[in-house]
């Protein structure tokens, strides 16, 4: 099973780092959400304590893998570590998407009448008729536009579809150890999701202002911009990921058979890109 | 024994003492030590909280604190113990044991193991906070229910925050269990020799993955509800607060099994031991508790039966629910038939594990009452609820903690406990914790609500009965604490097998467990492994 030495660190000084970090920004956050003028303060201070404690932390297991002190087995745990972290967040993003077709199977059409909610809308609102996109029989937010599918969110799931290829490619080039190809993908597949991140922004920009549809427009802005914007946040999240890996194949880090961390953050950009096919289909399209 | 596979640690050079030594550690066994005491002090928080309750029901009216506070209590009481106390618990038992008994030298992502610890004490420093607010703590009960919970006061956002913090540690927790016991065993470890609890920690941990993110995407909703204008569980923006119980739910009921499969798995470590024998059916237990890990995702629905579902949905998670009777019956008679002709001793862990044999079947069969849809319309979020699941819950996991712990305390402290104090905790504890919950039954089929700090006067009786009651088992778990205490300052040595029919890697090392077990891996065969009967 293992080989060579399985690292065991005699002591680690970040995680107490982070959790410091945590309790700063879970305090600020919930100060901030309260109207406490200490609130954004302690978020930043929170904030910022993790980022040095992601440098740090990542610092050392790089300097621990480039020196290599890290056998198969450690390599591994890594992996399987990731997996599962991957798999929590499908979990999270479940629980949204579990939200929608609630939304859309029963909770909508049993306020229109349906079913069980026969004398709900009786009583309260007899002039509801369910539909979807809908923002509830209080119409709540007012008159709202959607965003149609087969605009902008069709190039952006080309584009976020290309840049799995992108960063296939990448891979397969930092197997064949050609660095300047591995490199020239990795940035490719930076853009693309990079120019990803600017439609989405463009079009919550074009949803707030011309289109009405806002967070407030009822369950439609909610499980729209709550799904959305939540993916739009581990784009985000990916994408700095793959910056820092490109920075770390300048420096000539990985190799052909040792490259877990490059790895690590292509399998999450293909974990956004599937969860963006679902959000196309199910969230635009449908 | 080749040199190759020996671990490598950097701690010949220091090895930090004081305070450094429990905040920067990545020994799996200190980090154990950690999650357990930490469980312990939440333990005793949230018992107190649980005596409020208890002295306030001693009679009708309202005598000591106000409603207001008296539903802080039994929010709190719930948050504690579930997520501070039994959780962190097994958490604690996992990273001492998991790596003493599949041959492993540590946990498989050691700095990882520090952090999932050490967010703990910070995210309970958090939701204790809210006590102290102005607007109290949060007082919806621990399901946080919209839209009573978006109508309290600033703690909403706090105890939102505690949640994810709990989570995060409990994910990352969970990860490391499952990459160490499918990484880490030993040669020869092979999954059908791996002890039961192992097994069901290796379940536990899938079911924490799975569901503790929905928990936080149900409090995310339920903060952007408060905050930020959503409405997903506002029926006038087509939204519904059914909704809330659902995702809840789904987090919820596997939940429960989160914090009793590692229970069975301590019971089927204990039961043999002192039976003298192998455990009986060692591959239908493991079958058994991955099946009732399965069902665990489809049966939530059973807790809000009367929140006006469709009668096929009601129908479906009743039968679902009553299946698991099958997969947890097997186990019962698994575990009595280890029993039979063994040469049985009923030292403290054994009483506990045959206390929780009994009282946890107790709570099973509550349980089936419950699932039953027109029965349940009866006893839903009555008083038989509180009994069920303390049935589950305390005489349940926390009976298995507790034989746990007396049953692996000589392995960590290289001392025995004194087993005379420890049967005296037993009964002490075992009496009063029915003289506690039994009465509850017949104080919700005869109709008392949960969660209401005043009742009508008929109830008087067995409200009284079950308060004296907590408070004698309250306080006699101040008991355990001495019995922990004594047991670490010095005693009768304990040898390295402890228990005469113990049976399994975490007795071959020395007692206590020096700080670095297993650098160079046993070689498992039939004969180490615990439960493998020879014949198949």
């Amino acid at each position: 099973m293992a080989q060579g030495t399985y690292y065991v660190p005699h002591s680690a000084k970040w995680p107490i780092v982070g959790s410091i970090g945590l309790f700063l920004l879970a305090i600020g956050a919930a100060n901030w959400l309260n109207g406490g003028p200490t609130g954004p303060w302690f978020f930043a201070a929170g904030g910022g304590i993790i980022i040095l404690m992601l440098f740090g932390w990542f610092g050392d297991v790089i300097r621990e893998s480039e020196g290599g002190m890290y056998n198969s087995a450690v390599d591994t745990s890594f992996r399987q570590g990731m997996i599962w972290f991957i798999f929590s967040e499908v979990m999270f993003f479940a629980a949204f998407f579990g939200a929608l077709f609630y939304a859309r199977m029963f909770a909508v059409p049993w306020l229109g009448g349906e079913g069980t909610g026969a004398m709900t809308n009786e009583l309260l609102w007899p002039d509801y008729e369910a539909t979807w996109p809908t923002h509830g029989p209080g119409e709540l937010g007012g008159d709202f536009q959607t965003i149609p599918g087969f605009g902008l969110p069709l190039l952006n799931t080309l584009i976020l579809l290309t840049s799995g290829i992108t960063i296939t490619l990448a891979h397969w080039a930092l197997k064949r150890a050609q660095r300047g190809l591995l490199i020239f993908w990795m940035i490719a597949t930076i853009l693309l999701g990079v120019i990803f991140l600017f439609i989405q922004g463009y079009e919550y920009v074009h949803a707030y202002r011309d289109l009405g549809l806002t967070l407030g427009s009822g369950i439609y802005g909610s499980t729209f911009f709550m799904l959305t914007g939540f993916h739009g946040l581990h784009v985000t999240l990916g994408a700095i990921m793959l910056i820092v890996i490109t920075i770390r194949c300048a420096y000539g880090h990985f190799s052909k058979e040792n490259h877990f961390g490059f790895e690590a953050v292509a399998w999450y950009w293909h974990f956004v890109d599937v969860v963006w096919l679902a959000l196309f289909l199910f969230v635009y399209v449908i | 024994m080749s040199q190759e596979t020996t671990a490598h640690h950097d701690d010949h050079d220091h090895h930090p003492t004081g305070i450094a030594r429990w905040l920067f550690t990545t020994n799996h066994k200190e980090i154990g030590t950690l999650y357990l005491v930490f469980s312990l002090i939440m333990f005793l928080i949230g018992g107190a909280m649980a005596l409020v309750i208890r002295a306030e029901l001693f009679a009708p009216g309202l005598q000591l604190v106000n409603p207001e506070f008296f539903n802080q209590m039994t929010t709190m009481h719930a948050l504690v113990m579930i997520f501070g106390a039994v959780m962190p618990a097994f958490v604690g038992l996992a990273n001492w044991m998991v790596p003493l008994m599949i041959g492993a030298p540590d946990m498989a992502l050691p700095r990882m193991n520090n952090w999932s610890f050490w967010i703990l004490p910070f995210a309970f420093t958090l939701l204790l906070a809210t006590l102290f607010m102005p607007s109290g703590a949060p007082a919806s009960g621990w399901t946080l229910y919209p839209p009573l919970s978006l109508q309290g006061g600033n703690s909403l956002a706090f105890v939102i925050l505690a949640i994810h913090l709990m989570g995060i540690s409990s994910i990352m927790g969970a990860i490391n269990i499952i990459a160490t016991i499918l990484n880490m065993r030993a040669p020869g470890m092979t999954l059908l020799r791996m002890p039961l609890f192992i097994w069901t920690w290796l379940i536990t941990a899938f079911l924490l993955i799975a569901v503790m993110p929905v928990l936080a995407g149900a409090v995310t909703m339920l903060l952007t509800d408060r905050f930020f204008g959503t409405s997903f569980f506002d029926a006038a923006g087509g939204g519904d607060p059914v909704l809330y119980h659902h995702i809840f739910w789904f987090f919820g009921h596997p939940e429960v099994y989160i914090m009793i499969l590692p229970a069975f798995g301590i019971v089927s470590e204990i039961i043999p031991t002192f039976s003298r024998k192998r455990l009986f059916g060692y591959t239908s237990m493991v079958y058994a508790t991955a099946s009732i890990a399965f069902l665990s995702f489809i049966v939530w629905a059973h807790h809000m039966f009367t929140v006006g579902m469709p009668l096929g949905a009601m129908l479906f998670f009743m039968y679902a629910t009553m299946l698991i009777a099958v997969p947890t019956g097997v186990k019962i008679f698994n575990w009595i038939s280890t029993m039979w002709r063994g040469s049985m001793t009923f030292e403290t862990p054994m009483l506990f594990a045959l206390g929780f044999l009994v009282l946890f079947t107790i709570g099973g069969f509550s349980g089936l009452m419950l699932a039953i849809v027109p029965a349940d319309f009866q006893y839903h979020d009555s008083y038989f609820v509180v009994a069920h699941f303390h049935y589950v819950l305390v005489t349940g996991s926390v009976f298995a903690i507790m034989a746990g712990v007396y049953y692996w305390l000589p392995k960590w402290t290289g001392y025995m406990y004194d087993e005379k104090l420890g049967k005296i905790h037993f009964w002490w504890s075992t009496i009063w914790v029915n003289v506690l919950f039994f009465p509850q039954h017949y104080l919700g089929l005869a109709g008392m609500p949960r969660r209401i700090p005043d009742y009508a006067v008929q109830f008087t009786e067995f409200n009284m009965i079950s308060s004296i009651g907590g408070f004698m088992f309250g306080f006699g778990q101040l008991l355990f604490v001495y019995i922990i205490w004594k047991c670490a300052r010095g005693g009768e040595k304990a040898t390295a097998q402890v228990w005469e029919g113990a049976r399994g890697l975490e007795w071959t090392v020395p007692s206590p467990a020096p700080l670095h077990t297993f650098d160079t891996p046993p070689v498992v065969d039939d004969s180490v492994a615990v439960h493998k009967d020879n014949l198949s």
